[in-house]
């Protein structure tokens, strides 16, 4: 079974080489045909991809808390190829490759112009995103984790909307400005610790003192990638701007990187940091929580009020990973998870309508279930799942995050909670303006309900959010294993 | 030593000179017809000496004035197979824009012999002999475009502030002479730390690396840097960004280990403040830019400021980091001016950042190749230029340098933005025209090195590393 790894991450690539090598060979014919061609075998790639992630699952010893399927060769001093899965990132290799057919499906129409390099970036962000997740070397992780920017870079600033430019540098000068302090990090912990083997450096004891400049750094990159409160400003932008897929595996893959870091590095490697600092990431997620929730209320853009409560969202997973108990863990495992297929959902529900008619206001819509009552019923799942409706994976998520922190500073679950009764408020009335009402606008007349294509994209995504709100026992059974053994060694190190 | 095992010792340097002067002897007959030949016989004589360097044996010789050890032959063996690429790409430009001279070549030639003394240098007399010869050779390639006036004034700009800097450099080794009692590196070291010499050993030093701070264009000896790159042809600039600042980088790291080995922490606080300024220097200022060629003046200038701080480290990881990172720098920024060379609309050379606008549209091979160069000078995984930028401040911060790093880290995210800037105007911006169709040379290069940056450095990496390793153990430190 070695070897498998490598080839999930690297399954895309073969893609990449098939559309360029397609590209080469059809030089002249008519570019409508080529890319219909590129689109199949895209489509195709990232299928098998999920096949070989879903095989891999299958294969998976979940009792086993170590790493699993590792491979390890020696690269030069200071780097090794170093690849592996544990119960936690094994799930997120799974989440990106169950998003990425849909992505490729979600553009099948809306993208006309460079189609061939619009899959291509397509296919590399899938390599580098799965790369991230299995990568046990520090070099290795740093690599897969900043060579992300640059296909989102040129997704969001070739195929993006009207403010394009400035999102794709927004979106890239933030993270980068995050990622060399974590680089900066890394490189001492490799001087420190003579190692950048992830599995060795989780056990390694790092000085109290030292732990907490390397916290920092790390949570400098973390805290914006995911985004926490105040370094979110970014991803309503990027949102706003990137292409609905762009928007999926943004909202779906890329914040989750952050949730994984918080979980790979700050807990198991600087314990005595993560204890230090955690009243400090509970009150950014307390804030987070509230204050973009009010802001997500006040948004006339729908893809703007989606970013900004994948901000609040992700703050519930950031107070459930410092909670440093079980439930907050898994709770805030299973919230990135989820969060991963419902805000991924709501981003292309609303590529739906604005492939229709190019716009993203509010304002715009209304009454839009009279014509559309698929659409219509499709959007208030998913928009039930967004609130934490129990019976969709939503509520497992919250309600596991705020128990872990409920255990560890009651104020704080208090006002988390609070953040539940606001995202119905601007979920509900998000759907309200949009859906409900007369159907007042005349250029809304001749709108039409969706598509075979758009439910074939939407069916998978219906399936797992009501699987996994009935049966979320289905992922605690991956997890249970590593979290309770990276609980288990926060708590020893911290003595509680 | 004999004469004979001395002259071994130099071969690659010996046999460089005699075919300089065959070659010219045989150009100064046949004339400017003869550019091609004088060119691919140059070329083969870089190739033959890059062999020698590679089998030399170590040792010191002509009284411990010339040192052959790993570094050295490393550097040697680096300036030699990326001269001839310089050789080739000017002699094609140079057909091309109606400039063919025989003398080019012989330039270059000369240019390197300079380099392979400067690298190989162990007293301060050497040193000054190959730094001088190598600077000659490149203020006449600089103005080599006589009936330019740019390029004459580029020549004429970097001749004077050159000779500024010469003498700047001579009047330190004479200081250090004075009172270290030798011109030798060694002597020198030993004087320093028998307690001898005071600080006016230290105000020498300051002023031979003020004279080596120019010739690698660090701040605050950058002025230059931005002048000559706009104004010397193309591929010109390609060769001096590139080579001369290696085996000057290399010359710096032997003489401050070698030589002031012992004074580490005077000089290290010089070399920190260098790297510092380098850094944000190159990094303000490129943002202002609009011509390229100018903006890449200000990217080596930083770039320089990142292999100082590798050096302020004064360890072997140090001096093993700037080896690669040269080596590495090297690559990516003879592909940028290749790239350069390469393209031009309606006969005349982009050179304006807006000249670049569309250029993922109507030349895809290009931008791409382009884009790859930014991203690896920028610093980005998984290019080269990151892997480069990973060994200086991984050394740097095992050397507790940790502030520096940091703070130089946070540098290279403004110079992101000007790279960032040339990649948004090749992919998002829409194309003013049709450009010329690139001559294959400049082509093949550009896409060559693009493709070094990423993906054949990763397995290039783990060859060059234990090379870079041994060779910087010759500097003697820990």
């Amino acid at each position: 079974m070695t070897g498998i790894l490598s080839l999930i991450t690297f399954a895309p690539m073969i893609g990449v080489a098939a559309i360029l090598a397609l590209r080469a060979m059809s030089a002249g014919q008519d570019t409508a045909v080529v890319a219909n061609r590129a689109k199949i075998v895209a489509l195709v790639t990232s299928l098998v991809t999920l096949a070989l992630s879903i095989f891999l699952v299958s294969k998976f010893d979940a009792k086993d808390a170590g790493f699993q399927f590792v491979e390890t060769v020696t690269w030069f001093s200071g780097a090794t190829y170093r690849m592996g899965v544990d119960g936690i990132s094994i799930l997120f290799v799974l989440l990106t490759a169950f998003l990425l057919p849909i992505c490729i499906l979600a553009s099948w129409e809306s993208v006309t112009d460079r189609v061939l390099e619009y899959l291509a970036a397509f296919l590399l962000l899938e390599t580098l995103v799965i790369g991230v997740f299995c990568a046990l070397d520090l070099v290795l992780f740093y690599l897969f984790f900043e060579g992300g920017l640059v296909p989102m870079f040129l997704i969001i600033g070739i195929w993006g909307g009207k403010n394009r430019v400035y999102a794709a540098y927004k979106f890239f000068l933030y993270t980068l400005l995050g990622s060399v302090l974590m680089l900066a990090a890394i490189l001492a912990m490799a001087s420190i610790a003579k190692t950048t083997s992830i599995p060795d450096l989780m056990v390694f004891k790092f000085d109290p003192q030292v732990q907490m400049l390397l916290w920092l750094a790390f949570f400098a990159s973390f805290a914006v990638k995911m985004p926490m409160w105040p370094v979110h400003t970014w991803l309503p932008d990027a949102h706003v701007e990137a292409p609905t897929a762009g928007s999926v595996i943004l909202a779906g893959i890329l914040l989750k990187m952050g949730g994984y870091g918080f979980l790979r590095f700050l807990l198991p490697m600087f314990p005595q940091a993560s204890v230090y600092f955690t009243p400090l990431v509970f009150a950014l997620s307390v804030i987070a929580i509230i204050y973009t929730s009010l802001v997500a209320f006040r948004q006339v853009d729908i893809k703007k009020l989606i970013a900004y409560s994948s901000v609040a969202h992700m703050g519930f997973v950031t107070m459930g990973i410092f909670s440093g108990n079980a439930q907050g863990v898994q709770g805030a495992i299973f919230q990135m998870l989820s969060h991963g297929v419902i805000a991924g959902a709501l981003f292309l529900c609303v590529g739906v309508v604005y492939d229709r008619m190019h716009t993203r206001e509010i304002a715009f819509y209304g009454g839009l279930a009279n014509r559309m009552p698929w659409y219509a019923a499709i959007f208030l799942l998913f928009t039930m799942g967004n609130v934490g409706l129990p019976g969709t994976s939503g509520f497992v998520g919250e309600i596991l995050t705020m128990t872990g922190a409920y255990q560890v500073s009651t104020w704080t679950a208090l006002a988390a909670t609070t953040g539940v009764i606001l995202s119905a408020v601007y979920a509900l009335g998000l759907y309200r303006r949009v859906m409900f009402g007369e159907l007042v606008n005349p250029k809304l007349a001749a709108i039409q309900d969706l598509t075979v294509r758009e439910v074939v994209i939407f069916a998978p995504l219906i399936a797992s959010t009501l699987i996994l709100g009935v049966r979320p026992g289905l992922i605690f059974n991956l997890t249970a294993a590593s979290v309770d053994h990276l609980v288990g060694a926060y708590k020893a190190a911290v003595g509680g | 030593m004999t004469f004979q095992d001395a002259l071994l010792l130099a071969r690659p340097e010996v046999f460089l000179a005699a075919s300089t002067l065959v070659l010219l002897v045989w150009g100064a007959f046949r004339g400017d017809k003869a550019m091609g030949e004088v060119s691919i016989g140059a070329s083969l004589a870089l190739f033959v000496a890059a062999g020698f360097a590679a089998v030399s044996p170590e040792g010191t010789a002509f009284a411990g004035g010339f040192i052959a050890d790993g570094a050295s032959i490393f550097g040697k063996v680096a300036i030699y197979l990326i001269s001839p690429v310089a050789i080739y790409l000017g002699d094609r430009w140079l057909v091309r824009v109606g400039n063919g001279r025989f003398e080019f070549p012989i330039l270059i030639l000369l240019a390197a012999l300079g380099m392979g003394m400067m690298v190989s240098a162990g007293d301060l007399i050497s040193l000054y002999i190959g730094v001088e010869l190598q600077s000659l050779a490149l203020y006449v390639l600089a103005a080599f475009r006589r009936d330019d006036p740019k390029a004459s004034e580029a020549g004429l700009k970097y001749f004077v502030l050159g000779a500024l800097s010469s003498g700047l450099l001579l009047y330190g080794a004479s200081l250090i002479y004075g009172f270290a009692g030798s011109t030798h590196f060694d002597l020198i070291a030993k004087s320093i730390e028998g307690g001898a010499t005071g600080t006016g050993v230290l105000f020498g030093l300051v002023f031979l690396i003020c004279g080596l701070a120019f010739k690698v264009s660090a701040a605050p000896f950058h002025m230059w840097t931005p002048d000559v790159y706009e104004g010397a042809p193309t591929p010109v600039v390609g060769f001096f960004a590139a080579a001369p600042k290696l085996a000057a980088m290399l010359l710096l790291a032997r003489v401050l280990s070698e030589g002031f080995g012992t004074a580490l922490e005077q000089w290290r606080q010089i070399i920190v403040v260098t790297a510092f300024l380098s850094v944000a220097v190159g990094a303000f200022g490129g943002l202002a830019q609009s011509n390229i060629k100018r903006l890449l003046a200000y990217s080596s200038i930083a770039n320089i400021g990142y292999a100082l701080i590798g050096l302020s480290a004064g360890s072997a990881e140090g001096m093993e980091a700037v080896l690669v990172f040269m080596v590495l720098y090297m690559i990516d920024v003879t592909g940028f001016f290749a790239c350069l060379g390469a393209l031009s609309r309606n006969g005349k050379p982009m050179e304006q950042l807006s000249d670049f606008a569309g250029l993922a549209r109507v030349r895809p091979g290009m931008a791409l190749a382009l884009t790859a160069l930014s991203f690896s000078v920028m610093g980005l995984p998984p290019f080269s230029g990151f892997w480069a930028k990973m060994f200086v401040f991984k050394a740097a911060i095992a050397s507790g340098q940790w502030p520096l790093a940091v703070v130089l880290l946070l540098g290279s995210v403004v110079a992101a933005f000007y790279y960032l800037r040339l990649i948004k105007t090749m992919w998002f911006d829409a194309a003013p025209g049709q450009t010329d169709k690139e001559p294959l040379d400049a082509k093949g290069v550009a896409i060559a090195s693009a493709l070094f940056c990423f993906p054949v450095v990763l397995p290039a990496l783990a060859l060059l590393e234990p090379l870079a390793k041994t060779a910087a153990l010759a500097f003697g430190l820990k």
